[in-house]
């Protein structure tokens, strides 16, 4: 039968396509894995000469051999935490206005524009934030903070030191520039998916546009929009470029946010082209293996986030 | 009852003034940086940038070897990456979908999503700088791959989620088999969602660095050989940047704008182009 | 069970009807839900069959075993036989695309692919056959002009099907299904979603189609039900009730609930 055998031509297609896609789903699993196990391997003479305390000491001394994460992982954490203090509201309020105040004809070309934001590569950021940024912090930002903020108990600690412009603020701040569209740009695209009936009827008992957002839009699309926060905080974890020029490369801990530190990512990228081989590189390796295990404990932590609030609505 | 009224009314004028500053910032920060970009980059933009290659200090130079080296790298992150994406997006939506593989696929796809560039990058020289003995272009692309592939992943699931499954059905009812109805009714009822995925890629690719000082290196020389360490806008920007030297510096400023006005230029049309398609 | 299920040969003339597809024992799982319960049915070649019954009674479910539409999701399963010319078609080792080219369905909501009016009918003929341009060609206009569409599109079949109004899509996947010259088409629900007018066109199209092809129609509408077939099933809560000619069944059904049914006294 005609037919038949039309059909059975496409059959090997068919079956190999299919095996196609499950060989790449395959690889996918193949590549992190092989992170794990490079990385690990390749941070195994440091872990075992410095054991746990790796983690916690604040050495980092190339003549003496003498290496410890704390100072990294310190600066990581923090410059993240204030850029997603700064870029997640902003960004959800970007996503706001786009989907629910802005005039119709301008939501395309404004949604456009924050979305090339997004399209600029990070070390541009890195570029624009050591000559142009950097000066206007030093120049106004810090000395305010430091006149401010810098005097008010409790908090005053964190505003404290002389303005150079560099350092764990102005570093963080570029992180919020970068990552904010993309906050924006995932909770737009969620906020539309939101169907127009459950918002008319929303608008149609006179609620306004903020109850809207958040009695509808929010609760309707959490999970999406947690999912581009997340992809966010991922982000600015392991961004190395932009912090790098601004951050001031500073190896060591100082509580103050506007004096200078180091990332993970700066600390890899600065140092790794001058690294002898041996314990240096390796601690190297096991900073960048730390740094992909706090990436993987953020995600999977914002995954069992997801699900319990998957569960309770 | 008036007072309630007045007090949301209040609540809402306040959060959506919120609203308006901030997309204010978002796009006053755009106009700045591309204002800086302009300001430095079009000084230093001459024919030289693009027919020299990158030189000492002292020598006018230009970028073509670094341009070159861009399109290359990212190109073979692209030829790599790309197939590797929509592939295993395609499974999680169209076959995977609840199975048990494709739950585990997902969750560690969202883990590369997040994964530092510079993770990846020491990665990939543990695994092809490494043993080979020395830094390549090959490298550098499958760096970028890596990078790339897991937006893929995403954005394809996501948008062939979106595809009705009413609309496989009907396909399903001609008799067509599984991969065609994939192939020509489901990749084509989102191929702009898919466009705007590839696109996300590359222009992360395009501008990644940190995954490249590992792998591709850099290069002064004008190379075409992938299995050698080649030149890349963002290596040259990264390095000149830092340069005390004013002419590399300004060399660094056009190559930012060249880069960056790419990438842009690349997504508009794109958008663009996805846009008729969607008319039609 | 099957006491009650009557499988009726009118005493007329329609006991020349041929079978075209036989349905026997049928029983159908979603999961561990059984949907549908020892079904018998017969599809009579030429003949308009409609399936009624309340909301979730099975009569989408036992149109879409009839092209096991219900294989692409996991857990689904059905036991029994479905006989089309014969041949089992819950066999294991059928081929599932030549089954669904030989029956062929339209859908609740019109499903135009994202293509051309054109390629929306090329692209299901293509599969099976490679023809010249010119007679693919006329293959889409005869199928349009079956599906009598012909008229309104025939200036824009390169516009895309989306394009179109809901009842002209509609007639559109007709067409595409026309198109590949299947021996039975399935109708679920069809006109769900269209106004009255474009409800009217299809009606028409259906008794059109009806003669060269073998008809089954699920739908919630016992006026439409009147107007198209010949034969009518009803069924409640996964059970064939009763199967007669569609005269029989709304002027002198023998089950109670098929009366209460009819006579709108519940669904």
């Amino acid at each position: 039968m005609d037919r038949a055998r039309a059909l059975s031509r496409l059959k090997f297609a068919d079956s190999g396509f299919r095996l196609m896609t499950l060989a790449s789903a395959l690889v996918v699993l193949v590549l992190l894995a092989g992170v794990a196990i490079a990385l690990f391997a390749g941070a195994w003479p440091a872990f075992h000469e410095f054991g746990f305390g790796f983690l916690f000491s604040d050495a980092w001394s190339p003549p003496r051999e003498k290496f410890g994460a704390a100072t990294a992982i310190y600066g990581t954490l923090v410059t993240s935490l204030i850029a997603m203090l700064i870029a997640v509201p902003v960004g959800l309020g970007i996503a706001v206005f786009l989907t629910e105040l802005c005039w119709l004809p301008l939501r395309r070309p404004i949604g456009v524009a924050i979305e090339l934001l997004a399209g600029i590569p990070s070390i541009i950021y890195g570029i624009w934030g050591v000559y142009y940024f950097r000066p206007v912090m030093q120049s106004y930002i810090q000395p305010f903070l430091i006149g401010t903020l810098g005097n008010v108990p409790v908090i005053g600690f964190l505003f404290q030191g002389p303005p150079f412009g560099y350092g764990v603020l102005t570093a963080g701040l570029v992180l919020a520039l970068m990552i904010l569209p993309f906050i924006t740009a995932v909770s737009r695209d969620v906020f539309d998916t939101v169907p127009t009936v459950l918002k008319e009827a929303a608008y149609g008992v006179g609620a306004t546009t903020f109850e809207v957002v958040g009695n509808i839009v929010l609760p309707y699309t959490r999970v999406g929009v947690i999912g581009g926060v997340m992809l966010a905080l991922g982000r600015a974890l392991g961004e190395t470029m932009a912090v790098t020029f601004v951050i001031g490369n500073a190896t060591k801990i100082q509580t103050s946010i506007l004096a200078q530190g180091t990332t993970i990512s700066a600390m890899i990228a600065n140092q790794f082209a001058d690294a002898d081989p041996g314990l240096f590189t390796s601690s190297l390796l096991a900073l960048g293996f730390i740094l992909f295990v706090i990436t993987f404990i953020v995600l999977a932590a914002a995954r069992a986030l997801l699900a319990s609030l998957e569960m309770k609505a | 009852m008036a007072n309630l009224y007045s007090g949301r009314k209040r609540r809402n004028l306040v959060w959506t003034g919120l609203a308006y500053g901030a997309t204010g910032l978002g796009l006053t920060m755009l106009v700045i940086i591309l204002a800086t970009l302009l300001w430095n980059g079009l000084g230093g933009l001459s024919l030289d940038v693009f027919t020299k290659n990158t030189a000492p200090p002292g020598v006018v130079g230009g970028l073509l070897n670094s341009i070159v080296g861009s399109l290359i790298t990212t190109g073979l992150g692209l030829a790599i990456g790309a197939p590797l994406g929509i592939l295993a997006g395609t499974y999680l939506a169209e076959y995977g979908r609840n199975d048990r593989l494709a739950t585990v696929v997902r969750f560690i796809n969202d883990i590369l999503l997040s994964a530092p560039s510079i993770v990846v990058g020491l990665f990939i020289y543990e695994l092809l700088v490494v043993p080979v003995g020395h830094f390549s272009a090959l490298a550098g692309g499958v760096a970028l791959a890596v990078l790339g592939a897991p937006i893929m992943v995403r954005t394809t699931e996501d948008m062939l989620n979106l595809v009705p499954n009413q609309l496989r059905e009907a396909a399903s009812a001609l008799g067509m088999p599984r991969s065609l109805v994939i192939q020509h009714i489901a990749y084509r009822a989102v191929r702009s969602g898919i466009i705007t995925g590839v696109l996300l890629a590359i222009a992360r690719m395009t501008g990644e660095t940190a995954p490249l000082i590992f792998t591709a290196l850099g290069n002064s020389l004008f190379t075409l050989d992938p299995t050698g360490p080649m030149s890349s806008l963002p290596l040259i920007i990264y390095e000149f940047a830092r340069s005390p030297y004013a002419e590399q510096q300004s060399l660094a400023w056009t190559g930012a704008l060249i880069l960056t006005f790419a990438v842009l230029a690349l997504s508009i049309a794109a958008r663009a182009l996805s846009a008729q398609t969607q008319q039609k | 069970m099957s006491d009650q299920v009557a499988a009726p040969r009118p005493a007329n003339a329609a006991s020349a009807n041929k079978d075209k597809v036989v349905v026997r024992g049928l029983n159908f799982y979603y999961g561990k839900t059984h949907a549908l319960k020892e079904v018998n049915l017969n599809l009579y070649e030429g003949q308009v069959t409609a399936f009624i019954g309340p909301s979730g009674c099975g009569k989408s479910t036992l149109l879409r075993v009839l092209n096991r539409m219900y294989d692409l999701y996991p857990g689904q399963r059905a036991e029994g036989e479905v006989l089309l010319d014969g041949e089992n078609v819950l066999s294991k080792d059928l081929d599932l695309n030549l089954l669904r080219s030989r029956v062929g369905m339209v859908f609740q909501k019109p499903t135009p692919f994202p293509m051309t009016i054109y390629d929306n009918i090329a692209f299901g003929v293509r599969l099976y056959e490679k023809l010249p341009k010119s007679e693919m060609d006329a293959r889409v206009e005869s199928s349009l002009k079956r599906s009598a569409l012909w008229n309104e599109v025939k200036d824009k079949l390169h516009a895309s099907g989306l394009s179109l109004s809901g009842g002209q899509q509609q007639r559109l996947c007709i067409a595409r299904t026309v198109a590949i010259a299947p021996e039975v088409i399935l109708f679920d629900e069809p006109c769900s979603a269209l106004d009255p007018i474009s409800t009217a066109k299809i009606e028409e199209l259906i008794d059109e189609l009806s003669g060269e092809y073998t008809i089954a129609i699920v739908t919630h509408n016992m006026q439409q039900a009147a107007r198209v077939s010949h034969y009518t099933a009803f069924m409640y809560l996964g059970e064939m009730v009763e199967f007669n000619e569609t005269n029989n069944v709304f002027t002198s059904p023998r089950d109670k609930r098929t009366q209460d049914y009819v006579t709108g006294r519940f669904g």
